[in-house]
Parts: C-alpha cells; sequence; structure tokens
C-alpha cells in the first residue's frame, strides 16, 4: 500500500458495497453526529481547515469553495457531485461508485446539511452501467433506510438524491458544461464570472465537487481535520485515488498518500513495467497532463507542488505508463483525435482548432507530412491558450506541447521520411 | 412514448419544483431503451410533456453521442479506442471485429444482428482493451476473448 489508506480500508467482497456492511464499519453514524450537535458552518469550517483540495483535476480548496455559498441568502442551494469521470486514463471515481456507494451518499447529506441543499444529485457518465446500478441501488436502500427524502426528527433536514446519467459528452465533465447538461441542454461549458457557486444550476448557487472529494467529507468530520492532514504532505493533505493502465505490470487503482515517491510506487507497488519492457515516460494525471519522461520522474513524489516542479500536474489522477518502443507520433495522434471528437464547438479556436491540429497529425502519420506541421501545431497550442470558454483547448494544447517538446525527433522522422521511427506502435507486445 | 408517462411522474418527484427541462435526458434515455432510438412521435410526446421548445430536443438528440434517431443492430459493440486501449491492442481488436462481422465501424451488418462502433475512453483503462455489448463492459479482451463473445451472441 502506497501510504495511509482514507478511503481504501475495508476488504471488497461481494457485499461490501451495500448498506448492512457499510452500517457494520460505522456507516452514517458521522452523519448522525452532525445532524445531532454541529451547525452547518461547522462542518465548512472543518472541511476547510483539513485542506481537502478537489480531487477531479483542479486541486481548488473544498472548503473555499463551500464557503462562496451565503447560507442566508434566501436561495435554494444545490450541491452536485461530478460523476462523469471521462478523462482519458481515469476510473478511480468508478472504484468508490462500485464499493463505496454509501460513503459517497454519506458524505453528499453531511455537505448537503452543511450548504443547505435541499436537493442533490450525482452526474453520472451515460456508459457507467455497473456504477450506476451499484449507485442507484445505495440510494435506494438510503430512501428505505430514511437517511434520504425523511426529515431528521431534530433539524428537520431533509433531502433528496438524484442520480443523473450522461449521454456521451467529455466536456460535460467540466462544472459548468456538466449543470448545462443536468438542465436538460447540450453539454455548453459557459463563462465566469459568475462563479459556480454564486449562479450555478438554473442561476442558484451550486457546489460541484468530484466523487473522490466528496467521498473524503466523511472520514474528515468523522475523525477532524487535525487527523486528516496528518496523512500527505502540509500543501497536499490526505491521499488520491490512483488509476494507473497502459503498459504497467499491475493496473488498476490505488490510494496514494501525497508525498508518497513516484518510482517506488510505479515500480514497487505497481509491479514495475510489462515483462520485457522500460519506462519511456509516464502521463501523470490523465491526458490532459504533460508527459514526464523516465527521467524526469526520478525523486518526483506524488503531490501537487512536486508534479508541478518537474513541469507536469497531478491532474485527475489518472496515470498512462509508456514503454520506450511506443511510437508518440501515434499516440498524439489517438489524443487529438480524441480532443477533436469531444470539442463541444461552442468556441471557435477549439471548434477549428482542434480539427486543423487532427487534420495535421493524420498528414504527418499518412506519411505527407510538411516540414510546418510541426510548427503549427505549436501555433494552434498556443493560440488556443486562454481563448475559450473552458480548458479543453487549453488542455489539447499543453498536453500536444508537451509530447512535440521531448519527442520533436519522433516527429521529425516520420515527416521526413514517412514513416514512423519506432514502427508505429501503441501496443507492447510481440505481435504488433 | 405514452406507456411510460408513469414512469416519468415518478422521476419527476424526485427533482425539485421547475426542472421539467432537467427531465429531459433521462426520458430519451429511457424512450431509446424501449424502442432502440428516438423516434418523431418521441420528440413530439416530450414537447407536450414537458413543455421544452422542440429544438431544445433536437439538439440534445444530435449532441450527445448515446442518442441515436435510427435504430441500431441488436447487438451494438463499441470498442474503445483511446489511448490505454489501443496500448493494450484495441486497434488490433477493432481490425479483428470490422473483418469478422464484414463492416466498417459506424456500420451495421446486413441482417441488423451487430453495429459495430469505435469510442473514446469509457474510464475502464485499468482492465484495457475494453469492449461495450449493448450496456455490458467486456474488459481485458483479447482476440480469443473477443471470439467467445461474438460467438455468444445470436
Amino acid at each position: 500500500m502506497p501510504g495511509t489508506p482514507l478511503l481504501m480500508t475495508f476488504p471488497v467482497t461481494a457485499t461490501s458495497h451495500l448498506l448492512e456492511d457499510y452500517r457494520a464499519r460505522g456507516g452514517y453514524v458521522t452523519l448522525g453526529k452532525v445532524l445531532a450537535g454541529m451547525r452547518p458552518e461547522e462542518v465548512t469550517k472543518e472541511v476547510a481547515a483539513a485542506g481537502l483540495l478537489g480531487h477531479g483535476g483542479a486541486a481548488f480548496s473544498a472548503g473555499r469553495k463551500w464557503g462562496v455559498v451565503h447560507l442566508d441568502d434566501g436561495q435554494q442551494h444545490f450541491l452536485c457531485a461530478n460523476a462523469d469521470e471521462g478523462e482519458p486514463g481515469t476510473f478511480k471515481d468508478r472504484w468508490i461508485l462500485e464499493h463505496a456507494p454509501h460513503l459517497l451518499i454519506e458524505s453528499m447529506l453531511i455537505a448537503s446539511f452543511a450548504l443547505q441543499v435541499r436537493h442533490a444529485f450525482v452526474y453520472i457518465r451515460g456508459e457507467f452501467d455497473l456504477p450506476y446500478r451499484r449507485l442507484a441501488a445505495a440510494v435506494e436502500e438510503a430512501y428505505a433506510a430514511g437517511y434520504l427524502g425523511a426529515p431528521d426528527p431534530g433539524t428537520g433536514f431533509t433531502c433528496d438524491l438524484v442520480v443523473y446519467r450522461g449521454a456521451g459528452s467529455y466536456v460535460c465533465g467540466e462544472a459548468s458544461g456538466l449543470l448545462s447538461s443536468l438542465e436538460g441542454k447540450r453539454g455548453y461549458p459557459r463563462n465566469r464570472p459568475p462563479r459556480l457557486t454564486v449562479r450555478g444550476l438554473y442561476q442558484r448557487p451550486t457546489v460541484i465537487n468530484n466523487v473522490e472529494t466528496l467521498a473524503n467529507v466523511t472520514g474528515i468530520i468523522a475523525h477532524g481535520a487535525a487527523e486528516y492532514r496528518k496523512v500527505g504532505t502540509a500543501k497536499s493533505p490526505g491521499t488520491q485515488l490512483v488509476s494507473i493502465s497502459g503498459h504497467i505490470a499491475r493496473p488498476g487503482v490505488y490510494e496514494v498518500e501525497y508525498g508518497y515517491p513516484l518510482t517506488r510506487f510505479l515500480f514497487e507497488d505497481c509491479g514495475g513495467m510489462l515483462p520485457g519492457h522500460t519506462l519511456k515516460c509516464i502521463v501523470p494525471g490523465g491526458i490532459s497532463t504533460k508527459v514526464l519522461t523516465a527521467a524526469e520522474c526520478e525523486g518526483v513524489t506524488y503531490d501537487h507542488a512536486s508534479l508541478e516542479a518537474a513541469g507536469s500536474s497531478l491532474g485527475s489522477g489518472g496515470m498512462i505508463v509508456i514503454a520506450e518502443g511506443t511510437c508518440m507520433v501515434r499516440l498524439l495522434q489517438v489524443l487529438l483525435r480524441f480532443y477533436h471528437h469531444e470539442s463541444c464547438g461552442q468556441c471557435t479556436p477549439c471548434r477549428e482548432g482542434m480539427g486543423w491540429m487532427h487534420r495535421i497529425i493524420d498528414r504527418i502519420v499518412a506519411g505527407k507530412g510538411r516540414a510546418e506541421d510541426i510548427e503549427q501545431l505549436y501555433a494552434i497550442s498556443m493560440m488556443n491558450d486562454g481563448t475559450t470558454i473552458c480548458g479543453m483547448g487549453d488542455a489539447a494544447g499543453y498536453a500536444t506541447v508537451g509530447i512535440l517538446n521531448k519527442y520533436r525527433d519522433e516527429f521529425i522522422h516520420w515527416i521526413e521520411h514517412g514513416s514512423s521511427r519506432c514502427d508505429g506502435r501503441l501496443e507492447a507486445t510481440a505481435h504488433a | 412514448m405514452r406507456h411510460l408517462i408513469p414512469e416519468f411522474d415518478r422521476l419527476k418527484a424526485r427533482f425539485p419544483e421547475g426542472f421539467e427541462s432537467s427531465l429531459l435526458l433521462p426520458c430519451v434515455r429511457r424512450i431509446q431503451e424501449d424502442r432502440g432510438f428516438v423516434a418523431d412521435s418521441d420528440i413530439d410526446g416530450l414537447v407536450e410533456y414537458l413543455g421544452v421548445p422542440r429544438i431544445q430536443i433536437e439538439e440534445v438528440l444530435s449532441y450527445y453521442t448515446q442518442f441515436r434517431r435510427a435504430p441500431v443492430g441488436r447487438w451494438h459493440v463499441q470498442c474503445c479506442r483511446n489511448i490505454t486501449c489501443s496500448m493494450r491492442g484495441a486497434e488490433r481488436l477493432i481490425d479483428r471485429l470490422a473483418q469478422r462481422l464484414g463492416v466498417a465501424p459506424g456500420q451495421t451488418t446486413t441482417d441488423g444482428r451487430f453495429t459495430l462502433s469505435t469510442v473514446e475512453c469509457l474510464g475502464s483503462c485499468g482492465t484495457a482493451p475494453v469492449v461495450m455489448i449493448n450496456e455490458k463492459y467486456h474488459e481485458n479482451v483479447n482476440i480469443e476473448a473477443l471470439e467467445t463473445l461474438l460467438t455468444g451472441l445470436d
């Protein structure tokens, strides 16, 4: 186990996701404690004191986000868990939805109490079948047990929870795009300001947190902010569920304490590379984060500050491990095809720029690359940066620049020779 | 869609007042599960039931990749081709599927049994490659497993 776990603290069995097992582990006791003896602002204060960061990619302080909502503004407030997990390489929230759905529900109830929310939502991506069924069944259990839908005898606090299924759109993972979708519209992101905590769902103050962020709330309230801060680093308290995939011996979801040595995680906890392969680079946190070469991974610890100092970021915790021999031109082609496909089309630089980049990389792979293509890819990446409503255009540019900076020679080779320097493979097996 | 209205009413009860527009996605999903696709008459029914503008329904239907206006094959085989799946063999799986079914991605076999699609990340990278058949994920799929899967579909 890479450090002290806070979420993966119980053995996964055939029944560990059910209410009975959750209660046997002490489930819903913390909610009872909150309703019996805490004021809403005390809950928010504790979450802020814990230094809980957003676990979806932006690492914004959850306590500060919650603090924007004025409890006495006379408006309806909404809470939404972002379970639209779609950043390629990321499948960590799936673990919570499949194995600890009641932890999410209890945490959302505590958060709803803190924010005085009457109606909460979980926006879950449309393709997730088992995670949806597990969560929906847990919600029904929570209704039947009176945690949801019924007033608390002491405080009168009542909360309904709707599990809302997306229908296939990457951009809906962006908080404002998510709200547009939840309003029954295209998932178009919105300009800020106003912040969503000021004008969110149907123009009412709305807090949107990643599933994993919310899942940590119950533990923070149960044991206190000081206990939470004992795990992780001073700047990054706690842990991150890391979903690791690619050319690694033991892919899967691991809970990593912030500050844990990166190479130790890769080579000890995850069993190192697939047999016969050596490390070329990693994508540290979803494909929108810049790649780190094997040499750049040395000495890095798994926390926000260290990964940023290395020139990348922790992102969504979706780590992709890439072996020597993998063609980075083809890798970028897959990536740009994805961004082009997922651009919502609202902003011109992204809608057109993704298409241009996709066509350029396709042209290079088809052996018709031009000498100026690399500079064109740079130019479009720069042009997108900061010129679109959401961060997708920027992210595509960062990912592209990251690969071009470090593997420019592979692109030059393909343009000059009309073929890959690494035989065009993405797959690390003998039969490619 | 009219026979689904009692179900839609139950769904509505869990939403706050005035959230009719939000019901659009769940209603469309349910209609599609029921009919296999969304027909013109379903749009008429939704305009009437939800009171949302027709253009909003058309926009939603054309935006989300999971919604469709035409039927697909009995078995909708969707193969992820994003980075990790490609790194673990998805490109060969897609080639094999196209060859085995005799259709290119995006097409349906003439007997209406199979539709082949390629999709982007399904959030199953730890068990890549993943093939989604109708609603179900099949993970760690290799060529042999794919053969067994296809043989099991009528």
